[in-house]
């Protein structure tokens, strides 16, 4: 494994020095024929992200969005305190397993990188912070969602994705203003995350003065759920909400069916996937569910066009927000004049940006303020996206992604349960 | 009422499932008075195995109830592989050790049987192929659908099945035989380990049935799956008597059903806010239709273990047990 490390952080420096080699400072006879230039600094800018094993295409998706912003940025030739500054991504490999999480953010410390964009999961992102945080140097994350990350009282932790506590607020809100439910049932199951998702749900609506049943419970491995609906089904709500994954919730909503139960079923990310279509079939169809963030498709359409003609594919699911992750570090260093973290620091604290994703400002925790969360329905076995929640306003989503086109944007969300399952580890 | 006929009709659809689980129990445990633990991974493996198979059939285009018979097919020799070995290589040897030395082996081999299938199956849920067309059926204001029928009715030929094979056939007499005296019944010819051998491996087999049933009901199947469903199957065997066959087949049906009506009615029974004078007490939170519920449907797996615990207090032979004495 430490041999495909290497070989990796070597092909990323391969890459770099291809990308923007005419000015790479450590082979100066080649390309300083111009009178004396001011002397240059090199920034090295880690990211981390799984670049083997299940998720390794989102990983490497990750890695993209924060290479094309770095590129763009040394093809814009930015000054540093006066110095040319020309920025190195250093690419690490944490096989989405938390003990090699803490292990690569300890190398990107003793590498002396100025920042971090990762990592991809929030079970390893959790477990690393730490080792940032005594070091001093700023992390954006562009996709762990877990809450956790931005509780732990860390000033250079940042995030650009929405929390996972911001979907339940948006998943009720969507539901009171377009179905309009009297009687919602709420369902969980028992995880940490499915409870807190349920809680945030429940507290949403009543605070929309609907009402809601006693609460329902399983495990996270019921798949038994006839008892259950069937009480709910004399109870006769208009709307079900269930805090849980897919393999749990897949059945839910297929024995539920079954039962005639005629309610919207509503559900968190662990369940917005397209395996919910594999788990309950036709059942599945016009369920409602939320994902933190937005679909790529959603970005802007400078940054999807930059994308796909640097690595001629297409955005995955978080490379915008790796790119504007990225962007924002170097933007920091731009403001303060500085890559030492602990002038830029501030300056990111503070940041007002707007970049690929929309705009960017941080509140006190790192969070990001207002984060999208994107509502999503099952039509023909794909989750498609049907709007967007913004600061407590919902946008339909032909109006929210300027040149979306909502049939290509179906597709890559298929990646997302995968995405999910090492996360789940830290959520549960 | 319709609620509660909804649930009873739940209740009995799990509780064939677990009455053909149960089976598995009671009939080892009445031939050497062992409890196989594993008895809930060979239920697992046969929904693994019948699963893989239709998956890979879903798409050939054949009638789906030929491919659900394939896999079926395929899951029934596996299982009973599965079965045998179990018993040549793990209890067999332990015959004449300890009660307690099988009984640590089968948690053992529980464990082991779990490990293995997360390693074939990974930890992913297997989605059961959408083939089967959901047909549903209005009885007495209840929904029942044609995979709860054929069930119910799988259930029943099976216990019939089973019936006429212990006490009809020659087998059957073998068996009761070693179940009464292992060592006269040798003495009397009879191949004791042979007996036992098909006991296990007949158990396996309805064990592979129990799992397709239950994953085509449920339309999941998980490397987990098996630990619970075998705990209360075990408890169903138990309930009835265990070592007793109609007794594991009385108990798993009622489990099922108590097991439904608990879980549809707990909740509201405990929901304190029901009764006047203690909602006045609590206040705020009844206030407004709202709740404060002590137990909720979360209690749905405890009544099995519930009720297996009332019945080893208040008769320990089980309902339709006898013989106690050394056993129990």
């Amino acid at each position: 494994m430490n041999q495909s490390k290497l070989a990796l952080t070597l092909l990323a420096a391969v890459v770099g020095l291809i990308g923007c080699g005419k000015e790479e400072p450590k082979k100066p006879p080649v390309v300083q024929e111009a009178p004396p230039p001011p002397p240059a600094i090199e920034i090295k800018i880690g990211h981390v992200g799984p670049l083997t094993g299940g998720i390794a295409h989102l990983g490497k998706d990750n890695e993209n969005g924060a290479r094309l912003a770095i590129e763009e940025a040394n093809a814009a030739k930015i000054k540093i305190d006066g110095k040319d500054a020309k920025l190195v991504l250093v690419a690490e490999d944490d096989q989405a397993d938390p003990k090699v999480g803490t292990t690569v953010a300890q190398k990107l410390v003793d590498a002396k990188v100025a920042g971090v964009v990762g990592h991809l999961n929030s079970g390893t992102s959790i477990p690393a912070s730490s080792i940032y945080n005594a070091a001093g140097i700023p992390v954006i994350s562009g996709s762990a969602t877990n809450p956790k990350l931005t509780e732990q009282g860390f000033k250079q932790q940042f995030r650009v994705v929405a929390r996972d506590d911001q979907q339940g607020p948006a998943i009720a809100s969507y539901l009171a203003a377009n179905n309009k439910p009297k009687l919602v049932a709420v369902i969980d199951d028992a995880t940490a995350y499915g409870e807190g998702l349920a809680n945030e749900v429940e507290k949403a609506l009543k605070a929309a003065s609907i009402k809601v049943l006693a609460r329902e419970k399983g495990t996270d491995k019921t798949t038994d759920w006839k008892a259950i609906l069937t009480k709910l089904k004399g109870r006769k709500p208009d709307a079900i909400f269930y805090g849980g994954m897919d393999a749990t919730g897949g059945p839910l909503v297929k024995q539920g069916r079954e039962l005639g139960i005629k309610a919207v079923f509503s559900f968190g990310d662990g369940a917005c996937t397209d395996e919910m279509t594999k788990l309950a079939g036709a059942a599945a169809e016009g369920m409602l569910c939320s994902q933190a963030g937005i679909p790529p498709q959603a970005a802007d359409a400078k940054f999807r066009d930059a994308y796909k003609k640097k690595f001629n594919v297409d955005p995955i699911l978080y490379a915008p927000f790796t790119y504007d992750a990225a962007n924002l570090l170097i933007e920091g260093m731009k403001k303060a004049n500085s890559a030492d973290p602990a002038k830029y620091l501030p300056e990111l604290a503070k940041i007002d940006y707007t970049g690929a994703t929309g705009r960017i400002a941080f509140d006190e925790k790192g969070d990001r303020k207002d984060a999208e969360i994107t509502i999503f329905t099952m039509k023909g076995g794909k989750i498609e996206p049907l709007a967007v929640i913004k600061g407590g306003k919902t946008i339909p989503y032909a109006e929210f992604g300027k040149a979306a086109a909502p049939a290509a944007a179906a597709e890559p969300v298929k990646d997302a349960p995968k995405a999910d399952a090492p996360k789940d580890a830290a959520k549960k | 009422m319709d609620i509660f006929v909804q649930q009873l009709v739940n209740g009995l659809t799990l509780g064939a499932v677990y009455a053909i689980v149960a089976l598995g129990y009671t009939m080892v445990y009445g031939i050497i008075q062992l409890i196989n633990f594993a008895h809930g991974e060979v239920v697992m493996i046969g929904a693994m195995v019948a699963f893989t198979v239709i998956n890979a059939l879903a798409a050939a285009g054949l009638p789906p109830l030929v491919v659900v018979l394939i896999g079926v097919g395929c899951a029934i020799p596996v299982c009973m592989l599965v079965g045998y070995s179990m018993e040549r290589l793990a209890y067999r040897p332990l015959r004449y050790a300890p009660r307690l030395a099988p009984l640590i082996t089968a948690i053992g081999v529980s464990i082991i049987l779990q490990h293995l299938a997360m390693l074939v199956w990974t930890r992913n849920v297997i989605a059961f192929p959408q083939i089967i067309r959901v047909e549903t059926y209005t009885l007495a204001g209840a929904v029942v659908t044609n995979v709860q029928v054929a069930i119910v009715a799988l259930c029943v030929a099976i216990m019939a099945g089973l019936a006429f094979l212990v006490y009809r056939t020659r087998l059957g007499t073998a068996m009761r035989a070693t179940a009464q005296n292992r060592q006269v019944a040798g003495l009397m010819g009879v191949d004791v380990n042979r007996v036992i051998a098909a006991t296990f491996v007949i158990g396996a087999a309805l064990a592979a049935v129990a799992g397709v049933m239950v994953g085509t009901y449920y339309g999941v199947a998980q490397y987990t799956m098996g630990s619970v469903l075998g705990l209360k199957a075990f408890a169903a065997a138990v309930l009835g008597g265990i070592g007793n066959v109609p007794g594991a087949m009385l108990g798993g049906v009622l489990l099922g059903v108590v097991e439904a009506l608990g879980a549809g009615y707990i909740g509201d029974l405990t929901d304190l806010c029901r009764y006047g004078v203690l909602a006045g007490a609590l206040g705020e939170r009844c206030a407004g239709g709202g709740h404060f519920v002590l137990f909720g449907s979360n209690y749905q797996d405890v009544f099995a273990f519930v009720v297996l615990i009332l019945v080893l207090v208040l008769r320990p032979s089980g309902l339709l047990g006898e013989r106690v004495g050394d056993r129990a």
